[in-house]
C-alpha cells in the first residue's frame, strides 16, 4: 500500500516539483542578488551572456531545471532484488521477484527456448519493424492458447489481440483503452494485488478501488466480502480478476465460487477483466489453468485478458505477452483494435520481435509444444514438491498448533505467509530472507535443500515478533 | 447476441506512416514501390540484417551462461553506459562528470514518450516547441505524454531548405524554460539540417532564452556516414555545460528495428541531480512495462563493447549511408536528364534516409494511382527504399505528376 502512495504522490508531484524548483530560484537569487560575479562559479560559458535580469541570469546558470526532484523510492518488489544483491551473507535467500529459480536456485532458460533461437537464427529472419499489433502469428497462437482453438469467440473472429510489452505493457494499453473509451469507469482490483497494478491505472488515469479478498483470518479468500464488494461497485465497472495464482496471495476461487463471481459481474453489467500471467505454469496445464477465462467467455460476455509469457516460459527479459478483448461481434473486434494500435503507436510504435517470434516458432511446432508443456508442468511441479517440504517442515518446527496447510492450499509461484511488515522485516534483517513486506514469498526462488531454514525463519519470525 | 459495450467505439484509421505500407502489401502491380516508412532497403530491394548484428546475434546465442531474467527497470548497464558515450563521446565532460543519466528504452519513440512524461511530471514547462514539419508520431507522443504541443517554423517550401529566419524567430518568442525538440541529423521528413554556424546560433539562442533542448537522435551515422560528424548538434548543447535531453535510436543505424532498442539520456547540471532524476524515470518506466526487452540491447553491448565488431559495424553502417547519398545522385541526374520542371537540387542537399520532393498531395495521390507508387501524403520519400533498378519508374511517375497532375 505504501508503495503505492509514495508512487501517486510523485505522480501528483509536478505542482509542488515545480513550486520548489521555482522557490529554488528564488532562494538563490536571494544569495545572488547581493553580489552578482562573486556568485558565478569557475569555468561558466554564460558568464558572459545577457541579462534578463540581474539574478535571474546566475539563476538560471547555476541552477539545474531538476533541482526540485526528489529521489523516489525504490521499487518495492524490484528492489528486494537489488537489496539481496548488496547482501554478502551466506544464508541469503532471495524470495522477491517472481522469477523461477532451479532447485540449485539458478534462473532457468527453458531448453526448447534454446531450441527455437536457434532456429531462428538458422532461419535468417530479417528484422523489420513489425506492424503496430505485433507479429500476426503470435497474436493467432496466444488467443488459442487463451481461449482454445476450438472455442467460438476465436471461430467467430470476436477477439481483438494486440501484442504488448508483457503484462504491464498489455495491462497498460488496456488501461489506456478504458481512460478513452469508458471515462469515470472505475477498475476493481482486489485486495491485496501485485503492487504495480495500481500504479499502471494511476499513470493511465484510470480511477480505481478494491474489493476484499484475501482473509488474514482464515488465510484464504473472504468470497462473501468479495461477492459485496464486486456488487457494490457502479454498474459497467471493470473488474480486475487473476486467472489463475493469484498474486501475491496464491489464493484462487474455486470452480463454484467462479461461477458466482461471473452471476455477480453479469448482474451488474461490469466487465471482467482477466490478468493471466501464470498460465500453464500454476498447475501445470494451461487449458485447466485457463478455465477461469474460458468459464465467463462461455457465457457470452465481454472481457478484457492481459496475458504475459514471462513464467511460463521463461521469457522474462523479452517482455512478451497479449492484450485480448473478448467483443460480442467481430465489426466490434475490429474496431476496438484499431483503437489498441493507436495507443501502442505514441507508447512505443510497435513492439518487440524477438519474444514474439519464439512464442510462435514453440507453439507452432507441435514438437517443441509437447516439450515446452513438459518443461512447463516440471516447473510447476518443483513448486508443488517445494510447498510440500515447507510445509512438513513449519509442521514439525512449529508446537504451536497453528495451522500451515494454507502453504499447500495456495497455488502458483507465491504464498501469503500472513506474515506482518515487521515480521517481514524481521525474515531480512534476522534471517537474510528477501521478501516483499506484505508477506509474500516466492516459491520459485525456494529449494528443497533450504525448507528448514525458511521454516525457522518464519517460525521465528511469526511467534517473536509482533 | 448482447449489446457491446464497445459499440461506441469507432474504426481508428490506419496510422499514416504505417498505413502505406499496408496499402502497399495489397498492391499487385509487378511495378509497386514502397518509398514510405524509413526501413533501408539493399539494391536488390530487400531488408538487410547487419553481419555484425548477425554475428553478435550467434555469440549471444551461443553463450551458455546467458539468461533471460528481468532486466532493471533502466535497462541493460552496460548498453547504457555505451549508448552515452556513442552519443556524447567517450571524453565527454558530462560523463566524467558523472551528470548523465541514460536510461534503455523502446527505440526512439518510446525515449521520447519517457522523456515526456518525465518532463510532464517534474518539469514547470509543460509546453514543447516541435519543427514545422516533424515525424507524423512526435505530437502524439508528446500530447499523450502530457506536455502540449506548439509549432516552431522549419521548412521554407520556396527553398525547400531552412527557414532560418522563421526558427529564430518563433524560438525567440518561446516562452522561457519551454522544451524545444531538435532533429539531431537527417530532420525527419525534409532531410534539411542546419548547417554548423546555424546549429550554434539555435544554441545560443535556446540557452539564452533557458529553453530546454531535447534530441531525438534517430540518425547517428547514418546521414554522412559519421558517428561523431552526426553527433555534432547535441554535442555542442552539452559542451556549454546546459541541461538536455537526448532520445537514440538504434532502428537504422544497426538495422534493429523490430527489436525496439534506443536510450533516453538526461544531461544534468549535477550528478545529484542526474541520480534524483533517474529514480523518477523508474516511476515512469515501471506503470508502462516495467522493465525493457533485453535482445536487441545485448546486441548493441556486444557490438559498441568490441573494437572489431565495433569497426565492423562502421563500415556496414558508412556503406548504407553512401548508398542513400547515390540513390540521390542518381535521382537528380535522372530527373535533370529527363528535363523534369523545377529545381531538383533539393534532392541531393537534403540528408539522410528521407527527400522531402516538394510534391503536393495530388500528386502524391496520382504518383500511387497511376505508377503504384507509395509514400506518405506530405511528400517524403524514403530514399532507402530506391534502388538503380527502380529510380526511372520514380522519375517518371515524378516526371508524369509535376507535368499533368495539379
Amino acid at each position: 500500500m505504501a508503495s503505492a502512495m509514495l508512487s501517486f504522490a510523485s505522480a501528483a508531484a509536478p505542482a509542488s516539483a515545480s513550486l520548489s524548483v521555482r522557490e529554488n530560484l528564488k532562494g538563490k537569487a536571494k544569495i545572488g542578488s547581493v553580489n552578482f560575479s562573486s556568485s558565478v562559479p569557475e569555468r561558466n560559458p554564460f558568464a558572459k551572456t545577457k541579462h534578463f535580469g540581474r539574478v535571474s541570469m546566475t539563476v538560471a546558470v547555476n541552477a539545474s531545471r531538476f533541482e526540485g526532484i526528489t529521489m523516489a523510492p525504490p521499487d518495492p518488489i524490484l528492489g528486494v532484488s537489488e537489496a539481496f544483491k548488496a547482501d554478502t551473507d551466506e544464508r541469503k535467500l532471495n524470495l522477491g521477484v517472481g522469477a523461477y529459480r532451479t532447485e540449485e536456485l539458478q534462473p532457468y532458460v527453458l531448453k526448447v527456448v534454446k531450441k527455437a533461437e536457434n532456429l531462428m537464427l538458422e532461419r535468417g529472419e530479417n528484422k523489420e519493424y513489425l506492424p503496430i499489433e505485433g507479429l500476426a502469428a503470435f497474436n493467432k497462437a496466444t488467443a488459442e492458447l487463451l481461449f482454445g482453438a476450438d472455442n467460438p469467440v476465436i471461430k467467430q473472429q470476436r477477439v481483438a489481440t494486440v501484442q504488448g510489452l508483457s503484462g504491464t505493457g498489455s495491462l497498460r494499453l488496456a488501461a489506456a483503452l478504458i481512460e478513452r473509451y469508458f471515462p469515470g469507469a472505475k477498475v476493481l482490483i482486489s485486495s491485496p494485488t501485485w503492487g504495480n497494478h495500481k500504479n499502471i491505472f494511476n499513470d493511465a488515469r484510470v480511477p480505481w478501488s478494491e474489493y476484499r479478498y484475501y482473509d488474514p483470518k482464515t488465510v484464504g479468500l473472504d468470497f462473501e466480502g468479495m461477492i459485496a464488494d464486486i456488487k457494490d461497485a457502479p454498474a459497467g465497472s471493470f473488474i480486475l480478476l487473476h486467472g489463475c495464482a493469484h498474486n501475491p496471495t496464491g489464493i484462487d476461487p474455486t470452480p463454484e465460487q467462479w461461477e458466482k463471481i461471473a452471476d455477480v459481474i453479469q448482474e451488474k453489467n461490469h466487465i471482467p477483466f482477466f490478468d493471466v500471467a501464470y498460465q500453464g505454469f500454476a498447475s501445470g496445464s494451461l487449458d485447466a489453468d485457463a478455465s477461469s477465462v474460458r468459464l465467463f467467455a462461455a457465457r457470452g460476455m465481454e472481457l478484457l485478458v492481459a496475458q504475459s509469457y514471462s513464467k511460463n516460459l521463461g521469457l522474462y527479459a523479452e517482455r512478451i505477452g497479449a492484450i485480448n478483448v473478448v467483443c460480442s461481434s467481430a465489426d466490434a473486434a475490429t474496431r476496438v483494435k484499431s483503437q489498441l494500435k493507436r495507443l501502442a503507436r505514441p507508447m512505443y510504435s510497435n513492439p518487440p520481435v524477438h519474444g514474439a517470434k519464439i512464442v510462435a516458432s514453440i507453439v507452432s511446432d507441435p514438437a517443441l509444444f509437447n516439450e515446452w508443456k513438459a518443461e512447463m508442468e516440471m516447473m510447476a511441479g518443483r513448486i508443488k514438491n517445494v510447498r510440500q517440504k515447507l510445509y512438513a517442515s513449519l509442521c514439525a518446527k512449529d508446537k504451536s498448533g497453528k495451522d500451515w496447510s494454507f502453504i499447500l492450499k495456495q497455488i502458483g509461484m507465491f504464498s501469503f505467509t500472513g506474515l506482518s511488515k515487521t515480521q517481514s522485516e524481521n525474515m531480512t534483517n534476522k534471517w537474510h530472507v528477501y521478501m516483499t513486506k506484505d508477506g509474500r514469498i516466492s516459491l520459485a526462488g525456494l529449494n528443497l535443500a533450504k525448507c528448514e531454514y525458511l521454516a525457522d525463519a518464519i517460525v521465528d519470525s511469526y511467534h517473536n515478533v509482533s | 447476441m448482447a449489446d457491446s459495450v464497445f459499440d461506441h467505439v469507432v474504426r481508428a484509421p490506419e496510422d499514416a506512416i504505417l498505413g502505406v505500407t499496408v496499402a502497399f502489401n495489397k498492391d499487385t502491380s509487378p511495378v509497386k514501390l514502397n518509398l514510405g516508412v524509413g526501413a533501408y532497403r539493399t539494391e536488390e530491394g530487400k531488408p538487410l540484417v547487419l553481419s555484425v548484428v548477425r554475428q553478435a546475434e550467434q555469440s549471444l546465442v551461443n553463450d551458455a551462461s546467458r539468461v533471460k531474467e528481468y532486466l532493471p527497470i533502466i535497462g541493460l548497464a552496460e548498453f547504457n553506459k555505451l549508448s552515452a558515450k556513442l552519443i556524447f563521446g567517450a571524453d565527454s565532460p558530462a560523463i566524467q562528470e558523472n551528470r548523465v543519466t541514460t536510461v534503455q528504452c523502446l527505440s526512439g519513440t518510446g525515449s521520447l514518450r519517457v522523456g515526456g512524461e518525465f518532463l510532464a511530471r517534474h518539469y514547470h514547462e509543460r509546453t514543447i516547441y516541435i519543427p514545422q514539419p516533424t515525424w507524423g508520431n512526435h505530437p502524439k507522443v508528446f500530447t499523450l505524454a502530457g506536455l502540449s504541443v506548439k509549432y516552431y517554423r522549419y521548412y521554407d517550401p520556396a527553398t525547400r531548405g531552412l527557414d532560418f529566419q522563421g526558427l529564430l524567430e518563433d524560438l525567440g518568442s518561446a516562452p522561457t524554460g519551454a522544451v524545444v525538440l531538435l532533429h539531431a541529423c537527417a530532420h525527419n521528413p525534409t532531410g534539411v539540417d542546419p548547417t554548423v554556424e546555424q546549429w550554434e546560433q539555435i544554441r545560443h539562442l535556446i540557452r539564452s532564452k533557458k529553453l530546454l533542448p531535447f534530441f531525438d537522435s534517430a540518425y547517428q551515422g547514418f546521414a554522412s556516414g559519421s558517428l561523431d560528424a552526426d553527433a555534432q548538434s547535441v554535442r555542442m548543447f552539452v559542451a556549454d555545460g546546459g541541461e538536455c535531453l537526448v532520445a537514440q535510436s538504434y532502428a537504422k543505424n544497426m538495422g534493429l528495428y523490430g527489436e525496439r532498442v534506443g536510450a533516453l539520456s538526461i544531461v544534468c547540471k549535477t550528478s545529484d541531480v542526474a541520480g534524483r532524476v533517474e529514480t523518477q524515470l523508474k516511476l515512469v518506466i515501471r506503470p508502462m512495462y516495467s522493465n525493457p526487452p533485453i535482445h536487441g540491447a545485448s546486441i548493441v553491448a556486444t557490438i559498441l563493447r568490441d573494437k572489431d565488431m565495433y569497426n565492423e559495424w562502421t563500415i556496414e553502417l558508412k556503406a548504407m549511408a553512401d548508398r542513400i547519398i547515390s540513390m540521390r545522385h542518381q535521382l537528380f541526374e535522372t530527373l535533370k536528364a529527363r528535363g523534369t520542371p523545377g529545381d531538383w537540387s533539393h534532392i541531393i542537399k537534403q540528408i539522410g534516409m528521407f527527400t522531402f520532393t516538394g510534391l503536393n498531395s495530388e500528386q502524391v495521390a496520382f504518383m500511387t494511382r497511376e505508377y503504384h507508387i507509395y509514400m506518405t501524403s506530405d511528400g517524403r520519400i524514403s530514399m532507402a527504399g530506391l534502388s538503380s533498378r527502380t529510380i526511372p519508374h520514380l522519375a517518371d511517375a515524378i516526371h508524369a505528376a509535376v507535368t499533368r497532375a495539379s
